[in-house]
């Protein structure tokens, strides 16, 4: 690393700042015609169809591919595998903001954002399950704020703050574990309420089972992933601990997935035997299962344990790509694709080009944010000022 | 599959009965896929 210099030395004009910006603006009008027109004005929600691409991919996506904050942290902290600490601060921030662009995404999807909080402070509807899922939304994001919080005291200084945060670590880590548990099942039991719109193949009792289990395999996944974006770009801000981690990382990881994977496959394949759905498998909606469960589980699980076996970084950083699309594929498959499966295709919902608009712009957001805390804090490398002392 | 299915008793008996046939394949599964997975270390265990 170059001796912690967090003086920003990249071009103003590059062509990141360029697209981004582009982009930024261009949702800023999205924005402005979401909160002056209302939600009929960008998207193509209705009553029949209240969630769309919002719920389907900056939520449940948004939740899934964040869990790598708590499954880093409960590697690390509580299982005391030491040896990935160097993966806890990119976890935890990456966790931080995914979570932070989800709230950011509901603002655009609630008809009236600030009714937000009203669960909580007005009418608390504590028998639902949207309730418990915001609940301890809301709970886990203040939960990564305080684990990420060292990173920015470090940053300007404040030691007595971060001392005392940083006693508070094994606390928060145990209650992070917790609230994501129950949240992450939580969102796969929202569609327990809907058994006759979605499709047999993709609903179970066991969703908040199979939610709960593939966010780990989706958090490991999206460690590895975001490890090696980080390597290509930020190489420079790396000092040496984190540099030699990356590999450990990658190959302990991958292990983690790949057998995470094997049990989600199965009990997926449980959830067809318990519903007797086996003949669902003959028919289109059974091939695009098929396609799902062979394509974006089964063959990233046995890519993760060739490239283990084999020592090979190059093929587990594939088998994590093909996992988080499979992770998305799952989750827009629950929430849009087999969702109203058996309406004709006129009545059902397709997103505007504005709501994809604004979900570019959301993670447009999340990846400026990252960029430009990890070029300026100590995410990728220990504080001169405060080595070993965390 | 289904045609032969009349009752809830004939639907648990099925079901269940498949579910245990997958639990058997499972264990066998995963016991075979620790191995595949960790051959190379357990190669070096033995060495």
């Amino acid at each position: 690393m170059s001796e912690h210099s967090t003086a920003v030395e990249r071009p103003l004009f590059s062509p990141f700042n360029v697209i981004a910006s582009l982009i930024i603006l261009f949702g800023l009008w999205l924005t402005y015609l979401r909160f002056t027109g209302g939600l009929a004005a960008v998207s193509n929600l209705d009553h029949n169809n209240p969630w769309g691409i919002w719920i389907g991919f900056d939520l449940l996506c948004g939740v899934a591919l964040a869990a790598g904050g708590y499954t880093t942290a409960a590697a690390v902290e509580i299982f005391g595998m030491k040896k990935y600490h160097a993966a806890v601060r990119p976890a935890i921030l990456t966790g931080f903001l995914g979570y932070s662009m989800v709230a950011f995404a509901l603002l655009y999807d609630v008809g009236q954002p600030w009714r937000l909080p009203y669960p909580f402070i007005i009418s608390p509807g504590v028998t639902s399950v949207m309730f418990e899922v915001g609940a301890c939304v809301m709970l886990y994001l203040t939960v990564l704020f305080l684990e990420f919080s060292p990173v920015a005291l470090e940053w300007i200084g404040a030691r007595k703050l971060r001392r005392v945060i940083v006693r508070l670590t094994i606390l928060l880590t145990i209650f992070g574990v917790l609230l994501s548990t129950l949240h992450q099942s939580s969102l796969g039991a929202m569609f327990l309420l809907v058994p006759s719109k979605l499709h047999p193949l993709w609903y179970s009792p066991y969703l908040p089972v199979f939610f709960f289990v593939s966010s780990i395999a989706a958090g490991l996944s999206m460690v590895i992933f975001e490890g090696t974006l980080a390597h290509r770009n930020f190489h420079d801000k790396m000092d040496k601990e984190h540099l030699e981690a990356s590999r450990r990382v990658v190959l302990g990881f991958g292990r983690g997935a790949s057998l995470v994977l094997a049990g989600y496959f199965a009990i997926k394949v449980f959830g067809i035997a318990i519903g007797n759905n086996w003949h669902y498998l003959a028919t289109n909606y059974g091939l695009w299962f098929m396609v799902e469960m062979l394509g974006f589980v089964a063959l990233p699980c046995f890519l993760f344990a060739i490239g283990v076996r084999e020592r090979n970084a190059t093929v587990i950083k594939w088998a994590a790509f093909g996992t988080i699309l499979g992770i998305i594929l799952n989750r827009l498959n629950v929430v849009l694709i087999c969702f109203n499966w058996q309406l004709p295709a006129e009545a059902r919902y397709f997103p505007n080009w504005k709501e994809i608009g604004i979900s570019v712009f959301v993670v447009t957001v999340g990846i400026v944010l990252y960029r430009f805390i990890v070029t300026r804090m100590p995410v990728f490398y220990e504080h001169p000022d405060f080595k070993e002392k965390h | 599959m289904t045609e032969s299915i009349h009752t809830l008793q004939e639907f648990m008996f099925q079901t269940k009965g498949m579910c245990y046939l997958l639990a058997l394949c499972f264990f066998v599964g995963i016991i075979t896929f620790w191995r595949f997975l960790n051959r190379n270390d357990l190669d070096q265990d033995m060495d």
